[in-house]
């Protein structure tokens, strides 16, 4: 995956539309790029405005409730069975998952 | 007088003497939900074990078994809840069908105490929206008036015990998606402190933000159900490890309470704003009368970051869903849809999540991967948590003056249907005062305060408190419920209109 950023938001084009829903792996029509397009834009200039007061003296909050990292003792519990955890699979073998190609012809 | 007009509490004292069945409560249920969900469509699934369940329930009771206080009672669950033997699609087209091999534990704690699972209800798909309308199955109807929205994304839950088609139900919020749909149909919901009821099998949105709680007509039997649900759940590494107290006897306090002597109630400048509704100030302003002449203290409060608490959501949650809803993949459940001429793996994950995502689930998607980019991050991912943490010291600021927060649960009553479904901002401003709670992790409750005047559709209170102490909003709600109650002469449900009775009406007949 490439590392080629979109561009800033007050430049939100197709082509950076495009550029986000491969990495969200989102097959989109023309028609809803050219929507997201201008929904996109209008949406990041108003959520913009936490840099108002995000100022860098302010520490960040990723979880509401100050906890720390949970352990359970290690030993096995209850799993599924092998016909629970394929049962809503689109395609399996009996015992396995099945896809299509990993690999595409150019790689 | 029909069962389905009990409340869960009435209903179980029923229950327990033997004067009802489980089968006659959960049948009388199912012809309502027969009769009326044509029109509301809260439902998604009906389970089809209800009948078998409750008759086990009932013949457990007759052999002398002990059984919880909630035993035998029918509740609706929210689809973005896995439960075993029932689909569970989030409201999405990309789960269409799916039926776990687990019960969330929210679920397995119902099992156990006994109640009857009726069906699963609508919501917004992967809970985005304030209107049930981003449903992939069509939404769902305001029983005040079918033109109009019932709240999202729990939509479905708050039309369901509403409508009478159950007397309680389970909901999640993460943004106001309990406690929205409660405000604008008339009924009671609550946002539990975050990490005190279990996520686990709660298909994730935001899971900073996520929290399963009770949706009811009443505050007991929000508090009925929060206990059963409520405790530590070592399956969730969120979940706390608090004891908590009983949540049902807090409400029964309140309700026998004969002032609100001592209690502080703080009012959030920012969210008595002047854009809101007039008929919700006029309530939500008599509210604080009612609660003022009951001895309450009542004190302004300011929370000058609350502005940006919207903004600060919309970067939140759809980083943490862009994440989350990785795992729709095509390979181990849902929908696989294959590419004309075939394709990679990839090929085949981004056909089948194009075409299995609605456009506002396409939309945070998008939107959360941008916030998420490495040019990106710290200018707004990293600016909104932030944010997150400034929302947290408003509130604490708060809660060091005044015992609980009051705002109106919502700015407007229940729109129509269609109003907003093309503008995503002003949709997203539906959540503007639940969103600080999800933010701050505390507790809110939404309950009915009245009618609009101006319309005629209810208008709905929340109640904050410091995270752990969510029996404080037991306590107050049930108190207010009982005097605005004493003042009305009624509940405020008694007053919805009459649905009419639709493609059901010969088979009832045909039945005496």
């Amino acid at each position: 995956m490439s590392e080629s950023h979109p561009e800033p938001a007050d430049g939100i084009t197709a082509d950076v539309v495009r550029h986000l829903a491969g990495l969200s792996r989102i097959a989109l029509s023309d028609d809803e790029i050219g929507k997201l397009t201008g929904e996109l834009g209008a949406i990041l200039e108003n959520v913009a405005k936490v840099n108002e007061v995000a100022t860098p003296d302010v520490p960040a909050t990723s979880h509401p409730i100050p906890l720390t990292n949970v352990y359970r003792p290690d030993v096995p519990g209850e799993t599924l069975t092998l016909e629970q955890a394929l049962a809503g699979a689109p395609e399996h073998d009996g015992s396995r998952f099945k896809v299509s190609a990993i690999l595409g012809e150019e790689q | 007088m029909s069962l389905i007009y009990l409340s869960a509490a009435e209903l179980s004292a029923k229950l327990g003497s033997g004067e009802v069945s489980s089968v006659e409560a959960t049948q009388a249920h199912l012809d309502r939900i027969t009769a009326v969900d044509g029109d509301v469509h809260a439902f998604l699934h009906i389970n089809a074990e209800a009948l078998k369940t409750a008759a086990d329930v009932d013949a457990r009771r007759a052999a002398g078994e002990q059984l919880g206080e909630l035993a035998g009672v029918p509740i609706a669950i929210k689809d973005v809840l896995c439960t075993i033997g029932m689909p569970s699609t989030a409201g999405s087209r990309i789960l269409e069908g799916w039926i776990p091999p687990y019960d969330a534990t929210v679920v397995s704690r119902l099992r156990a105490a006994n109640l009857i699972p009726l069906g699963k209800t609508n919501m917004d798909e992967f809970a985005m929206g304030s209107s049930t309308e981003h449903s992939a199955y069509g939404p769902t109807h305001n029983p005040w008036d079918l033109e109009r929205i019932p709240g999202g994304s729990g939509g479905g839950s708050a039309a369901a015990v509403a409508a009478f088609e159950a007397p309680i139900a389970l909901g999640s919020d993460t943004g106001g998606s309990i406690r929205q749909p409660a405000a604008v149909t008339g009924s009671v919901g609550v946002k539990p402190t975050y990490g005190s009821v279990s996520r686990y099998g709660a298909i994730a949105l935001a899971s900073s933000l996520d929290q399963v709680g009770p949706v009811s007509r009443t505050v007991l039997d929000s508090a009925l159900v929060h206990d059963i649900i409520g405790g530590h759940d070592p399956r969730d590494s969120t979940s706390l490890k608090d004891t908590w107290p009983s949540f049902a006897a807090a409400a029964r306090a309140g309700a026998t309470a004969e002032s609100l002597k001592g209690l502080r109630v703080g009012v959030v400048k920012q969210l008595d704003a002047p854009g809101f509704q007039d008929g919700v100030k006029l309530r939500f302003h008599e509210s604080l009368a009612m609660m003022e002449e009951a001895g309450a203290e009542i004190v302004e409060v300011s929370a000058p970051n609350f502005e940006y608490a919207v903004a600060a959501y919309y970067l939140i949650l759809p980083a943490e869903a862009s994440s989350n809803l990785a795992r729709f993949d095509s390979v181990r459940f849902g929908l696989r849809v294959n590419p004309a001429g075939g394709g990679t793996v990839e090929d085949v994950m981004a056909a089948t999540r194009g075409a299995g995502f609605g456009a506002e689930v396409k939309r945070r998607i998008i939107l959360g991967t941008y916030a998420l980019s490495a040019g990106y991050y710290d200018e707004y991912y990293g600016s909104a948590q932030k944010v997150r943490t400034l929302i947290q010291r408003d509130f604490d600021a708060a809660f060091a003056q005044v015992d609980v927060l009051v705002s109106p649960s919502a700015p407007t009553t229940a729109f129509k249907l269609g109003e907003k479904i093309d503008d995503p901002l002003a949709m997203y401003l539906n959540d503007v005062t639940t969103i600080p709670a999800n933010l701050a992790g505390i507790p809110g409750m939404g309950l009915p305060i009245g009618l609009a005047p101006e319309d005629g559709l209810p208008v709905g209170l929340q109640i904050m408190a410091p995270a752990r102490a969510d029996d404080r909003l037991y306590k107050l709600g049930a108190t207010l419920e009982r005097m605005l109650e004493e003042k009305w002469g009624h509940t405020l449900l008694s007053q919805a209109p009459n649905l009419t009775p639709t493609e059901m009406f010969a088979a009832s007949e045909g039945a005496v």
